[in-house]
């Protein structure tokens, strides 16, 4: 029989899945924009983005303020305890049926690798996309703000492509480890319900 | 009475030379005819507005056909001028100051003499030696070579620019006047030109119309809609379609409502354009200091008032570049004008001329090979303003592309904006000896024999063309390509037909309007390569990786349910 813990609270649960709406609309229309191929058509690609990405923005500076009221935060603290038997156990374990080396708990809800995983895109692809995201933006504004001398749209660009890049690489690792749970489907679960299945 | 006869012989005589000039008040004789060449200058005006049966009262406070002084059976058209000038009298003077008179401009920017006395293009070439035919377009009577006395101010053409009764016609070869007999024209053609009834258009008098600037600047290069592709004939009486500002049945603008006229100086001229206005106020009107003729004159420099987007945009960007989405909407233009094969004879050993399937001219003996193109898609440029042009002087490459006018500007410079242009490309004579443009003459009157168009001998031309101007011709020429631009500026479309977002960032034809304009990010067309492979390379091993992961898992899954089955 399989015990229950209940590890993502209602905000937590309407954050990730509001965010990863979010996220994928903003891959969609951002490489329309970026020209990689045409579906919205370019305008309403544009205009969808922007208003998308104000969207993201304002649902981060909520969790950020959520985060820190409620002290979830620590939850993302690194360690680097046993990030070698994660590594071990997506390598070889989890092929031998052998145990998931790491049990969610309400304090502890991620494993050591989803911990360096989610600080990664919170403290490096997220502020690399939101900065080139608004100067790119606040474009309009750069010559009555003195910014044309300082920036310019083909690196803002660049390096919010890069950024976009790395949130797609990030998404297709982290929808298929969510399979990696107890059971294939014990993480996605989890984050529906609230309720994660432990063995 | 002699020396009348004699004129008029020599009037008739000298036209047999020129391909023909349809007319609008023309009647068909029962002289044979030759087939007119249909490119030459179809001055066909729109009939003048029928007047109301009960005429409102005119807007001007001065009735002209009431004056005395306009009474009178004129005999020529420096005899109206005398009578013009017996009240206005400054304004022979006023004109005389204008590159209308003196065809010169000395452009502050580069120092470089222009205007059509000096200028060598890729149309028609030069006016020197060719004066009696071009002058025609110049507002004066009597300019037929460097004799003409640039200071009698009775050789100030006033009606040309103010009648209104769209009968007053100045034909190439006539020096500048109208005709004052009836003469068959175009040559040969059947076609009667009337006499001009000069007091009629005295008394007509007005402020210019649209008909008459057009009366020269529709039909620039030798024919209506030739050489600018965005003036020709279909803006006397335009539907907004065609240019939202002169809508007949809207704004109804005249040209002069733009240009801005004041003391006859009409501002707003191509040889020293305002390529980007900074006025960040409009300045309409009155300020004597701005070129009025620019969009930002009346529309300042953020028009649209619910896309800042759009406004940023225009930063770098002409207006026109979006609202002009192409020339020649109204006519058919001349893009290509191919000297070198000018000169071919029948076997009759008589010029002809070939049509192409789109009705226009491809082929004319006196001119060449020529291309006409509508509804075209500019070419686009950065442009700051200033034009650089080859000169009679300059020395040139004959193995290169010859620019006749370069127009000037960056995207780092701060002063230029992204401009529509018409291109236009042709072949036209140098001096092999001199790597300098030659002259043709290609105009002659009676007994003329060096003309092009009577003896279609380049030698003997080129040698008249240039010793017009005081120069030597080696004998040894040949034909070099040349290009010259002309900004696109006039037609202004309704704003349902400006550019999209799309034409430029994510063209459906798979060229975007600006792909070709260097200095500029543009979203949708300026991916960096290098980024792109790498980005999707690694997107796609990661796929790859969680893809043969999840397989491992499945495969190791069913044989360990396997075992557990033996
Ligand atoms: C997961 C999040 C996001 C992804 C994957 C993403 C992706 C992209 C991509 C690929 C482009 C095309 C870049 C180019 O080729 O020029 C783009 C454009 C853009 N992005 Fe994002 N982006 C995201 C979030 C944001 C955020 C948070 C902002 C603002 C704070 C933002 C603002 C913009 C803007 C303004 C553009 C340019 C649109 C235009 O041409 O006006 N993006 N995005």
């Amino acid at each position: 029989m399989s015990n229950r813990i209940y590890v993502f609270k209602v905000f937590e649960r309407f954050w990730h899945w509001s965010q990863a709406l979010l996220i994928i609309a903003l891959l969609v229309t951002g490489f329309e924009v970026h020209g990689s191929y045409k579906l919205l058509g370019f305008a309403t690609a544009v205009d969808t983005h922007t208003t998308l990405a104000w969207t993201l923005v304002g649902l981060w500076v909520f969790a950020i303020f959520w985060h820190f009221t409620t002290g979830e935060w620590k939850q993302y603290i690194p360690t680097l305890q046993k990030v070698d038997a994660m590594v071990k156990f997506y390598a070889y374990g989890i092929f031998t049926n052998a145990p998931h080396p790491f049990k969610a708990t309400t304090l502890k809800k991620h494993n050591p690798l989803q911990r360096l995983a989610y600080l990664g895109v919170m403290l490096f692809i997220g502020p690399l996309i939101w900065f080139t995201g608004w100067f790119y933006i606040f474009h309009d504004k750069w010559v009555e703000w003195g910014w044309d001398q300082y920036l310019s749209l083909e690196w803002v660009a660049f390096f919010h492509t890069v950024a976009a890049f790395m949130m797609l690489i990030f998404l297709i690792a982290h929808v298929y480890l969510t399979t990696a749970g107890h059971t294939p489907t014990s993480h996605i679960k989890a984050m529906i319900t609230g309720w994660e299945e432990t063995d | 009475m002699r020396a009348k006869h004699l004129l008029l012989l020599t009037l008739f005589a000298g036209a047999t030379a020129w391909s023909a000039l349809a007319a609008a008040n023309t009647a068909p004789s029962g002289a044979a005819s030759v087939e007119p060449s249909p490119d030459y200058p179809k001055m066909t005006m729109p009939p003048p507005e029928v007047k109301p049966p009960v005429a409102k009262p005119s807007k001007s406070t001065a009735d002209h056909s009431k004056f005395k002084e306009l009474q009178v059976d004129f005999k020529s058209g420096p005899e109206v001028t005398a009578a013009c000038l017996k009240c206005h009298t400054e304004a022979a003077k006023q004109v005389q100051h204008t590159k209308h008179w003196t065809f010169e401009f000395k452009n502050p920017q580069t120092g470089q003499m222009l205007g059509k006395r000096h200028i060598i293009n890729n149309f028609c070439t030069s006016i020197s030696s060719n004066q009696e035919f071009c002058s025609a377009c110049h507002v004066g009577y009597g300019w037929k070579d460097n004799s003409f006395d640039f200071a009698a101010q009775d050789k100030v053409d006033c009606l040309v620019c103010h009648e209104k009764t769209g009968t007053y016609r100045k034909l190439p070869g006539w020096a500048g006047h109208p005709v004052y007999q009836d003469v068959e024209f175009p040559p040969h053609s059947g076609k009667i030109v009337k006499a001009v009834d000069l007091k009629a258009a005295a008394q007509s008098v007005a402020k210019s119309g649209r008909n008459n600037c057009g009366a020269c600047h529709f039909f620039g290069g030798g024919g209506d809609a030739v050489k600018h592709g965005d003036i020709d004939t279909s803006l006397s009486n335009p539907g907004k379609y065609l240019d939202v500002h002169m809508d007949k049945d809207g704004l109804n603008f005249s040209c002069g409502e733009c240009h801005k006229t004041s003391g006859h100086e009409v501002p707003g001229s191509r040889y020293a354009v305002t390529a980007k206005d900074e006025g960040g106020k409009a300045h309409m009107r009155g300020k004597e200091d701005k070129n009025p003729a620019t969009c930002q004159a009346c529309h300042t420099n953020a028009p649209h008032k619910h896309h800042a987007r759009l406004n940023t945009h225009a930063e770098k960007i002409a207006c026109q570049t979006c609202h002009i989405p192409e020339f020649a909407r109204g006519k058919a233009t001349k893009m290509m004008w191919d000297w070198s094969t000018a000169g071919k004879l029948d076997k009759d050993g008589k010029p002809f001329t070939t049509k192409a399937p789109n009705g226009q001219v491809a082929y004319d003996s006196k001119k060449g090979d020529f291309r006409y193109e509508a509804n075209v898609i500019p070419t686009y440029v950065w442009f700051n303003g200033t034009v650089n042009y080859t000169l009679a002087d300059t020395k040139l490459d004959p193995s290169k592309l010859v620019q006749i006018n370069r127009f000037e500007g960056s995207a780092s410079d701060g002063k230029s904006k992204i401009w529509p242009i018409k291109v236009f490309s042709g072949k036209q004579p140098y001096d092999k000896a001199t790597n300098q443009l030659l002259i043709p003459h290609t105009y002659g009157g009676e007994g003329d024999d060096t003309a092009f168009w009577k003896v279609f001998d380049w030698n003997k031309a080129l040698e008249a063309g240039m010793r017009s101007v005081n120069q030597n011709f080696s004998g040894e020429y040949g034909f070099v390509s040349t290009e010259m631009y002309w900004p696109i500026t006039h037609m202004v479309a309704p704003k349902d037909d400006a550019l999209s977002c799309a034409q430029c960032h994510q063209p459906s034809i798979g060229v975007g309007r600006l792909d070709g304009v260097p200095g500029v990010y543009m979203p949708g067309r300026s991916a960096n390569k290098l980024l792109d492979t790498a980005g999707w390379t690694f997107a796609l091993l990661t796929l790859l990786g969680v893809l043969g992961h999840g397989a491992g898992r499945i495969y190791a899954a069913k044989k360990q349910g396997a075992k557990h089955h033996e």
